[in-house]
């Protein structure tokens, strides 16, 4: 940016600064918990009308692919603090390992998924199919909720892992180092938001009985 | 002196590229401005439309679902594409930075975004006039399960909305980190501009209000993808549960078009009284409480509905709690207004009529927020006429005044005020003629949302239509006679056109680039303190 007159002035929208970047995301986060809380409360009436109905569909998810699910999240979200912690000791080769180690944590929670929904699929309980529009109101519901939180959730897991991978360029070219590692931070910010939506989804779905 | 020879901001770089891929907060607004005017006047060709249908009982103009399609891409036009962004993406972006004395928002590459969004979602709402099965016929609200079923194309629209709601999102977003870190030193918040005050509690309800209504309008179209009953009670889901869903945001997003017009209100009156603004912190803070109560008021919109006495009972009584900061604005305005040395020029008519159509907008809304009478008001034309006096006649007079009072400060350039002083007179006539007969058709029980009537509504409907004609000469003329300023040999506008001391007064007039040439001077007792400052 030109400066004509010389005229610095101190609080700029071109500085870099660290705290505005957090700041934002926080903001963002906040968003994200909101567009989740609409489809908390829908959950929350349709289950409070169809207690039974969802208590019968629920028993047809598998509730050890949810269990190695969140554990691998809950991996990843460690990961991810711990390559935090390296770039600000100045390790960015290590921050970069971690960071690496996420990515793959979140192709494993994705491939999971897909064998999840694939099954399902082939039970034909995908919306629209058979089998699906011959269950009880109640029942399809939740196969409804589930594919509709499940799918958005993970749209946010391959978008922060995009995110991550970014982070990774930027770490290996020397953009982000131990002076500066806002994204490196936003980006742990935004994993462990979508860290926590898993941990709500996970008993909604699997463990209610 | 180096400040002659500064370049502003128009001078800096040249071509089409160097605007739409720009990242300075003032030509972004002024993109902005532009794409929103121009959809505005859409949206009023539309309006007139209806009007013209409505001038006579009977059909003259349209079918009836054609009068459907029109008043929903009226509604979404307006709330989507002008009013939700008008004030805060067009003067928010250009005078926020300004005011706090800083030379950009935070994040000035996600501000570029927020338009490139803006225009996206605008284009795919557009676009449904074109393509498809016909604009949505279901009004602006989308209520299922006629939304689900219906043929025309209420995907597309309804994704529009969606993006809209990204962009709006992330406009506030900007404006919250803006404000909480871009203020110059010893700028602190009691020391900020009402205008900002009023932003910064807009961009919390664009924060976290707009989020629900994304979600909810993408269950919609899931549902209408998908066919699985979550708001067509015929396929077992709920439709209170979609309305309650909508007005979650939709409250809190009245609001958001209301509280920056609050804001330009309270920076033109000063100014043109030549004194403090009354009550500056009972008006900042009257912001933060509307923006806090009117989360909790939405089922006001639902009263007819069904929902349970005690819960009407209780929204009814958030509503009017929700009235009194905002007579608290009122009544400081006025206040302001009292032994101020009043200048009477374009902006102050603009603020003055305001204040006066707000009020009678806010008044008829009691009566919609009583639960006796809205039984008997509920859809009929008092809705409709209440709602434009409150976004028309409120945040659409904000929105011109507001473009008549940084006009000078943008441009450097000057419109004739004799000419702006009649355009307004004309307006102003012509809006309460549109919109005051609709109070009176609406209590005789008129219903809102059809192309015809019973022949004893036909005198409001006449005087409306005329009303509409002398509206839109007014606005034109409004629209000439700005256009008209930029020609012509440029007048000496200076750095002050019109005495006010808020930051913005103090650079020259267009600013340059990085919007000031000499560091900004806070005024010491506050942001109007005119005594200390003349």
């Amino acid at each position: 940016m030109e400066h004509h007159s010389g005229l610095v002035l101190p609080n700029s929208g071109h500085n870099r600064d660290a705290e505005a970047s957090k700041l934002g995301m926080w903001l963002f986060l906040f968003t994200e918990f909101l567009l989740f809380g609409g489809l908390f409360i829908v959950y929350m009436v349709y289950r409070m009308l169809n207690p039974e109905a969802f208590l019968t569909a629920s028993y047809q998810l598998n509730v050890t692919m949810g269990a190695i699910n969140t554990v691998v999240l809950l991996l990843s979200s460690m990961t991810i603090a711990m390559s935090i912690t390296a770039i600000q000791l100045g390790n960015s080769k290590r921050s970069i390992q971690f960071l690496i180690f996420t990515v793959a944590a979140s192709l494993v929670f994705l491939v999971i998924k897909y064998f999840e929904w694939s099954a399902k699929i082939h039970h034909g309980l995908f919306p629209g199919m058979d089998v699906f529009n011959q269950l009880p109101h109640g029942e399809s519901l939740f196969f409804y909720l589930y594919f509709f939180m499940t799918g958005l959730h993970a749209l946010h897991i391959i978008i922060g892992a995009i995110f991550i991978i970014v982070v990774i360029f930027r770490t290996k070219n020397g953009q982000l180092n131990a002076n500066n590692y806002s994204h490196t931070e936003n980006a742990g910010l935004y994993w462990h938001l979508v860290d926590l939506i898993w941990i709500y989804l996970f008993p909604l779905f699997y463990l209610i009985h | 002196m180096a400040a002659t020879t500064e370049l502003n901001f128009f001078q800096e770089k040249k071509g089409l590229f160097s605007w739409i891929f720009s990242v300075d907060h003032k030509r972004i607004a002024l993109l902005y401005l532009y794409a929103i005017l121009g959809f505005f006047l859409v949206g009023v060709t539309l309006g007139i439309l209806m009007r013209l249908e409505l001038l006579n009982p009977g059909k003259d103009l349209m079918e009836a679902k054609t009068y459907n399609q029109v008043f929903t891409m009226h509604g979404v036009i307006m709330i989507f594409l002008f009013i939700i962004p008008s004030i805060p993406a067009v003067f928010g972006n250009f005078f926020l930075p300004i005011l706090l004395g800083t030379d950009d928002v935070s994040f000035p590459r996600l501000n570029l975004l927020s338009w490139w969004i803006y225009i996206i979602g605008a284009l795919m709402a557009l676009s449904t006039l074109l393509f498809g099965d016909g604009p949505a016929d279901t009004g602006w609200t989308f209520y299922a399960p006629y939304s689900v079923r219906t043929g025309t194309n209420v995907t597309m629209s309804v994704l529009a909305a969606f993006v809209l709601g990204f962009s709006s999102i992330l406009t506030g977003l900007n404006f919250i980190v803006t404000i909480h870190r871009l203020r110059t030193p010893g700028m602190t918040f009691f020391k900020m501009p009402l205008f900002a005050w009023a932003l910064y509690a807009t961009s919390w309800i664009q924060l976290l209000a707009t989020p629900i209504i994304g979600i909810t309008l993408m269950m919609i179209v899931a549902e209408r993808v998908l066919g699985v009953g979550l708001f067509d009670p015929a396929i077992g889901g709920d439709p209170i549960l979609y309305q309650h869903l909508f007005w979650i945001y939709s409250h809190p997003a009245v609001y958001i078009m209301a509280l920056p017009a609050f804001g330009i209100i309270s920076e033109i009156l000063p100014t043109f009284t030549h004194r403090t603004i009354f009550g500056y912190k009972a008006i900042a803070f009257s912001s933060l409480a509307i923006a806090f109560v009117g989360y909790f008021v939405w089922g006001h919109h639902m009263f007819t509905a069904g929902m349970s006495g005690a819960a009407r009972i209780v929204f009814s009584i958030m509503t009017f709690l929700v009235a009194i900061p905002t007579a608290i604005k009122v009544f400081n305005w006025v206040a302001t207004l009292y032994k101020g040395s009043i200048d009477v020029q374009p902006p102050l008519l603009y603020a003055l009529g305001f204040i006066f159509q707000f009020m009678i907008g806010g008044l008829s809304g009691l009566v919609l927020g009583a639960l006796a009478t809205d039984v008997h008001l509920h859809d009929t034309y008092f809705v409709v006429g209440h709602f434009h006096y409150v976004m028309f006649g409120g945040t659409g007079f904000a929105f011109f005044g507001a473009l008549h009072y940084w006009y000078p400060k943008i441009w450097g350039r000057m419109y004739n005020k004799a000419v702006a002083n009649v355009a307004f007179v004309i307006f102003f006539i012509g809006f309460n003629m549109l919109y005051f007969p609709m109070l009176i058709s609406g209590l005789m029980g008129m219903p809102r949302r059809y192309y015809d009537y019973l022949p004893e509504f036909h005198l409001p409907n006449m005087i409306s239509t005329y009303g509409s004609w002398i509206l839109a000469t007014g606005l034109i003329l409004m629209l000439w006679n700005l256009i008209a300023g930029f020609f012509g040999p440029k007048p000496e506008t200076g750095r002050n056109y019109w005495g006010g001391i808020t930051l913005e007064w103090q650079t020259l007039s267009p600013p340059p680039l990085q919007n000031f040439d000499k560091m900004p001077e806070i005024p010491k007792g506050g942001p109007y303190d005119f005594e200390n400052n003349y």
